[in-house]
């Protein structure tokens, strides 16, 4: 490897005598000699970031002033080391633990619940079965054939009704809604006035009267472990199957840059609609970038600012309702008479983005496809004979980092995604490639088009962080013309319902023998 | 000019008398037809009502005893020597319009123009009071 570079493993992480070492402070001339170089320079340094802003490359809002004629700084965003916590960290791990013992309370307190439902439920048909041998086994009928027969077959229901519950309830929850789930709870409590009333039934029938007919008791059970399996399946198709057929068109658009997409669900309780579209917004919507919107937030300040407006009329006493709408109208006219060229800067400034990105789109891809170049996979038989210089994907991976790194870089500054990518999800990304023998192109993938919000680290997910905002209750079923908000910490996602229309279709029959056709004559002769 | 087929119609006509030709062997009467029941009326550029299958003159020869006799691109030959034109296929025209053994041929031919006229002479008197 002919590529010699100061940068190697974790040592990334500390000193920044590094920093200082070669490349000291930013400055002009180091840009000049790093233009000297051709692309393919064979030394890199990355520098360590300076520990005073540990918050602040990571946080984007916030105008940043791009100077992209920096030395070669590092894309480090955490700002912190494997080793060490920072306050960030810590504050981020209270406000986990808050927020998940909130929400384990309510888990508990449902999941106890429906354990001794369940096992009330379970226990039931055993305790019929059991009792009357316990209570007057001397009076007790003795159990024929048939009898012992249906001891199987209750055998056999409660092992498939203990299986379907399983299958059905026992799953990890996917999230948590803000009121109850209205099915399950309805369902809880038929279950409950079902056994209930069993048990009435049986008390007060053969407990009291201490009933010898031993085969009408398990016939009871047998009825009891039946209805059982007949509410199970009640359960199914009330919360599994109804909501299957699209009833509904549900139109999200992302409040920051108005990223719509459609999406067709079932009937659904609004809370319910709002669980499938968060989902899908995690599959679905590029990931948000706050820094994209910095230019258009600009423009408008820049809009308002243009304007004063003076009151000469003095603090007077007309309803101040009435003065602010007159003011504000009269700048509404002023804006609009003013001759406004700013539709021309973005014009301009738009295509010089555009052209600029394009740019280090090329140097980048070029970069790295000539980085792929200086990595082999060994095969089989050369790893036997040659054991020296050898590396394991991750160590390859750090060696070819350092010759696209600055490429890499410098076109994340450009499109405002370098707070996305830290440097550690980088060269996990290279060893994850280089290990699947992806191409170059397919490495750049991920950099070059912004992907779903899930394929980014962690603290982009902010999965706790959703409110539901209705004007509806949340427990009531979308309707024709439904609309809710759903807002996360930066942005919300504003969902609009349409139900799908009533479709009337009509059939036409052809008889294939209709199918005929003329000439299109049209001649002309001279007489 | 358009019609209901059956239904009597009512346009300006006008009568034209051309003289045949002879050059060779053929008598030729200078100027092109198109049109007829079997043929496309939506293709004709010279009708008004674009399901009229009647015979239409489409290119008049310059110099042609046609032109003499004031015949015009566009007319719609309602009859050619009393014989019925409205109502034919296109070879029939054909053959009604080249018969041999004839040396003149009347034909009845209609064109917008001539409706407008006549509503303008008749017009006319009118508007001077």
């Amino acid at each position: 490897m002919d590529t010699e570079s100061t940068y190697s493993g974790y040592s990334y992480y500390s000193g920044r005598s590094r920093g200082s070492h070669r490349h000291g402070e930013r400055s002009r001339d180091r840009h000049k000699v790093r233009s000297k170089d051709s692309r393919s320079e064979k030394s890199v340094t990355i520098n360590t970031p300076p520990a005073e802003p540990l918050l602040g490359d990571s946080v984007v809002r916030g105008e940043q002033v791009q100077d992209d004629n920096w030395g070669e700084t590092t894309t480090a965003i955490t700002g912190t080391s494997e080793h060490s916590l920072s306050q960030e960290d810590i504050v981020r791990i209270t406000k986990d633990l808050e927020d998940s013992v909130g929400l384990d309370c309510r888990r508990y307190f449902t999941l106890t619940l429906a354990v001794i439902l369940g096992l009330l439920v379970f226990l039931t048909p055993i305790a019929f079965l059991v009792l009357p041998h316990l209570l007057w086994p001397e009076k007790l009928q003795s159990c024929g054939t048939a009898c012992e027969g249906l001891f199987i077959s209750v055998a056999f229901k409660l092992l498939i009704l203990l299986l379907a519950v399983w299958a059905l309830f026992f799953r990890p929850p996917r999230a948590g809604l803000p009121r109850v789930f209205l099915f399950r709870a309805l369902l809880a409590v038929l279950v409950l006035l079902f056994v209930v009333s069993y048990w009435l039934f049986y008390g007060v029938r053969i407990l009291d009267s201490q009933d010898d007919n031993y085969q009408g008791i398990v016939q009871y059970a047998v009825s009891l472990v039946d209805a059982l399996l007949f509410i199970h399946y009640l359960a199914i198709v009330l919360l599994e199957l109804r909501q299957l057929q699209p009833c509904f068109s549900l139109c999200v658009t992302r409040s920051t840059d108005g990223e719509t997409k459609h999406y067709n669900l079932g009937q659904l309780s609004i809370q319910r609609a709002a669980l499938a579209i968060i989902e899908h917004y995690y599959c679905d919507f590029p990931v948000h970038n706050p820094a994209l919107l910095s230019a258009s937030k600009s423009r408008a300040a820049k809009h308002l600012a243009g304007l004063k407006v003076y009151n000469v009329d003095g603090p007077g006493n007309n309803a101040a309702a009435g003065l602010a709408h007159s003011q504000s109208r009269a700048m509404i006219a002023a804006a609009a008479r003013r001759r406004d060229s700013s539709h021309n800067e973005l014009y301009y400034e738009e295509a010089e983005h555009e052209r600029r990105v394009r740019k280090r789109k090329a140097r980048l891809v070029v970069a790295v496809e000539e980085a792929f170049t200086h990595i082999k996979r060994m095969q089989e038989e050369e790893q036997k004979k040659a054991p020296s210089d050898v590396m394991d994907p991750r160590e390859a991976a750090q060696a070819i980092f350092p010759s696209m790194a600055r490429a890499l870089q410098k076109y994340l500054r450009t499109t405002k995604q370098q707070h996305c990518h830290s440097m550690e999800s980088i060269q996990q990304h290279l060893a994850f490639c280089i290990t699947n023998n992806m191409t170059p192109k397919a490495f750049l993938e991920s950099y070059l088009n912004p992907g779903p919000t899930l394929q980014y680290s962690r603290d982009h997910w902010l999965a706790r962080q959703w409110t539901l905002i209705s004007e509806a209750a949340v427990t009531s079923s979308l309707k024709d013309g439904t609309i809710f908000l759903l807002k996360c910490v930066d942005f919300s996602l504003v969902v609009t319902c349409k139900k799908i229309p009533y479709i009337q279709m009509s059939e036409e029959y052809i008889d294939p023998k209709s199918h005929k056709f003329v000439l299109r004559l049209q001649s002309e002769t001279s007489v | 000019m358009s019609f209901v087929p059956g239904q009597p119609m009512c346009v300006v006509a006008q009568q034209i008398e051309i003289k045949k030709l002879r050059q060779g062997d053929h008598l030729i009467l200078g100027f092109s037809i198109g049109g007829g029941i079997d043929q496309d009326p939506g293709q004709n550029p010279f009708s008004e009502d674009k399901t009229d299958k009647g015979i239409y003159v489409t290119r008049i020869t310059p110099g042609g005893p046609a032109e003499a006799a004031n015949l015009m691109m566009g007319d719609k030959i309602l009859q050619v020597n009393g014989w019925d034109m409205t109502m034919v296929p296109h070879d029939k025209a054909r053959k009604r319009l080249t018969n041999k053994k004839e040396d003149v041929v009347r034909l009845l031919v209609t064109r917008k123009t001539l409706e407008e006229a006549v509503k303008h002479s008749m017009g006319y008197p009118n508007q001077c009071h």
